[in-house]
């Protein structure tokens, strides 16, 4: 039953891009969703429980379409070992505080947004998807963003804690824009625009916009090859375990 | 600030300054209202022992909601199908709305959320008891869907009639919406139970273990109920508690028969006499025990809602200076 | 404004368009920014909605339950204001 996962770095056809797309993205969107599933019965308001939700299940939606495309998707999510994700290694990060969880919310949905802005007026198999998810996820970058001014603008307390959360991410921005198989768009250009828009975030909330690299020394940067970091193994290990202990079985 | 709802409009607590002879004039428009089948609305005058009862049930109703999302929560990050996945995040965020809105209601009387909170945190305000048993298999996810909210709804069709208005609205938006919990949970125990003989059994272990604290759902039985009669009089309960649990086991009999699973009680049968299923005693010293704190998990539940609201202060407190600020500006350049 | 006490806002949505605005309930939110998303995130999830308002539960003022009496039953006993106090003939079209 186990079909392995399509790796998607072998021939470059016209399918395997789309193929490779569609998990890239699927796989973006399958991972945050499940970070911000953590927050559940955790979250600062109850109110915040309502919105991280909506947006955990718009995330989820939309990877279950991009997987589907790939595959099988529950064979994708499931049975793929750490190293076939294709995901950008921002989204596996560990929820921290919840500035952490906006400033990751923040630097994510800006990039969603202005990929799938461009996806929607194209013609590849992602256009469709893209025109419904841009929708979706211009209203998570304006969550993102009416948090990013408060807690930037809040108190003393809560400017610290935003401030240390955009430099501690930073250094996996640059990875957004390495170019993805199928998605043909001007990535430098895409990259221009995502800086402005979150430097002008950042310094509406009184924020400074880190200085620090946007790449890490060693391999940071790498999710789209199939490296990760040390907390996403773990992830996987939790929301694999339970279908992998049962092969074959129906849900 | 105090809780002032548009409802309300008014932050004493509704009753006129009156006197005598005006309270019991007020009184009677209250009986006759309730006896007519009316609504109360918040802004009515009301009896201060209506207004303590309400809100000490809707306060625990909301409570329920939201410690509720614990024990399902705990298998949002191994649900083992997207599909699955799915549905269980949207299930646990509708608690947290269920929450919000029930808390809602409670703030037409009066009372603020924070002030209810506080006393969820301090324990000086109960929640429902079925939630301080563990979800120990992903199977415990159906069987609360089938079992527990099978037996909140039982007990919250009634409330949409209930004789305080806000409460039954809220009442009628939470049902509304709790149905679908029911029927997902009762579709996953379904899979299970015709799935693999492993996932048969973990149904089964499921089923055993949530059958009997979701009877107690329903509260101790009539002759021992303290708050019962009086519900019922204003109308704030419309059936009593055992009334509402041999509803329950009359549905849920065929219902686990048509799922395979077996309820977890040998003197189970069909009365003709009395048109009902007879079934075997309730062990409600188990009931009492969990009830006064001892159960599995309370400790639990408590400190992780504590912990989530005070690790959640400094945000609440950015938001709150941030809209002070921005007053401030408005006004200054205004 | 002390900081844990997000001020109260009721809200009401449009459920389509052709139709008012009706009240859904309250909830609470820093500001009326917040409050709209809040009210889109709690009260819409189910497609419940096209269009929201929000407004501060103190900015509302309530008619008292005391008046009613006066208020409301004045309007009681004028049944002129409806069409079915008038008798026309059988037959009169389009009226």
């Amino acid at each position: 039953m186990t079909t392995p996962a399509p790796t998607p770095t072998t021939e470059k056809t016209a399918d395997t891009s789309a193929t490779a797309a569609a998990l890239a993205l699927g796989d973006d969107a399958l991972v945050l969703s499940h970070r911000l599933g953590e927050w559940a019965g955790h979250a600062p308001v109850l109110e915040e429980e309502v919105a991280l939700a909506n947006i955990a299940l718009d995330l989820l939606g939309q990877a279950r379409v991009m997987l589907s495309l790939a595959g099988d998707e529950d064979e994708l999510a499931y049975l793929r070992e750490e190293r076939a994700f294709r995901n950008l290694q921002l989204v596996e990060q560990p929820n921290g505080d919840f500035a952490h969880t906006i400033a990751r919310q923040l630097y994510f949905s800006t990039y969603q947004k202005l990929l799938y802005g461009q996806l929607a007026t194209g013609d590849s198999e992602l256009a469709g998807l893209a025109a419904k998810a841009v929708k979706e996820v211009a209203y998570h970058q304006d969550h993102a963003e009416q948090w990013t001014l408060r807690l930037g603008d809040g108190t003393e307390e809560s400017h610290r804690r935003m401030q240390r959360a955009c430099e501690a991410l930073w250094r996996f921005t640059g990875e957004m824009f390495q170019p993805v198989d199928g998605v043909d768009i001007d990535w430098q250009d895409t990259e221009r625009t995502w800086l402005a828009s979150v430097t002008s975030v950042l310094r509406q909330a009184t924020l400074t916009v880190p200085e620090g690299p946007r790449t890490g020394a060693w391999a940071a940067g790498a999710g789209r090859q199939g490296l990760h970091t040390e907390p996403f193994g773990r992830m996987l290990a939790e929301m694999q375990h339970l279908h992998r202990s049962h092969p074959g079985a129906t849900w | 600030m105090t809780a002032v709802t548009a409802e309300t409009g008014t932050n004493k607590h509704g009753s006129p300054a009156a006197d005598e002879k005006d309270a019991s004039a007020y009184a009677a428009a209250f009986d006759a209202a309730v006896a007519a089948d009316e609504r109360i609305e918040p802004r009515d005058w009301m009896p201060e022992a209506y207004r303590a009862s309400l809100v000490r049930q809707i306060a625990q109703h909301a409570h329920s909601e939201i410690i509720g999302m614990q024990p399902e929560s705990n298998w949002i990050t191994r649900a083992p199908s997207l599909r699955r996945k799915a549905i269980l995040m949207a299930k646990v965020q509708d608690e947290a709305g269920h929450g919000l809105y029930l808390y809602s209601a409670a703030e037409t009387l009066g009372v603020s959320r924070d002030e209810l909170l506080d006393k969820l945190h301090s324990g000086r305000q109960k929640y429902s008891s079925i939630f301080n048993y563990p979800t120990l298999t992903w199977a415990d996810v159906g069987a609360i869907g089938w079992l527990v909210d099978g037996a909140a709804i039982t007990n919250q069709v009634p409330l949409c009639r209930c004789s305080y208005g806000p409460y039954a609205r809220a009442m009628v938006r939470v049902c509304k919406e709790e149905s679908f919990h029911q029927r997902q949970g009762y579709e996953l125990l379904l899979a299970l139970s015709q799935g693999t003989p492993e996932q048969h059994a973990m149904a089964q272990d499921a089923v055993d273990r949530w059958w009997w604290p979701s009877l107690m759902m329903f509260g101790p039985p009539d002759d021992e109920s303290s708050h019962s009669a009086q519900s019922m009089a204003w109308k704030i309960k419309r059936h009593s508690n055992d009334e509402l649990r041999q509803r329950f086991v009359d549905i849920c009999v065929p219902q686990a028969e048509a799922l395979g699973l077996t309820l977890p009680d040998p003197d189970l049968r069909w009365n003709e006499e009395r048109g009902h299923h007879d079934f075997g005693a309730i062990d409600w010293t188990e009931f009492w025990d969990v009830l006064k704190g001892n159960g599995p998990c309370n400790e639990q539940r408590l400190t992780q809602r504590r912990r989530a609201h005070e690790e959640g202060a400094w945000v609440r407190d950015a938001a709150a200076a941030y809209a002070t600020k921005q007053h401030n500006n408005g006004e200054a350049t205004a | 404004m002390t900081a844990h006490d997000w001020p109260l806002w009721e809200v009401f949505v449009r459920s389509r368009r052709g139709l008012s605005h009706t009240h859904a309930g309250s909830l609470h939110a820093p500001d009326a920014q917040m409050a709209l998303r809040n009210a889109r995130d709690l009260y819409t999830r189910r497609s419940e909605g096209v269009s929201i308002w929000v407004v501060p539960s103190t900015a509302v003022t309530a008619s008292s339950p005391d008046e009613k009496d006066s208020f409301f039953e004045p309007a009681g006993d004028k049944p002129y204001r409806h069409p079915t106090f008038y008798e026309i003939p059988e037959g009169v079209k389009h009226l």
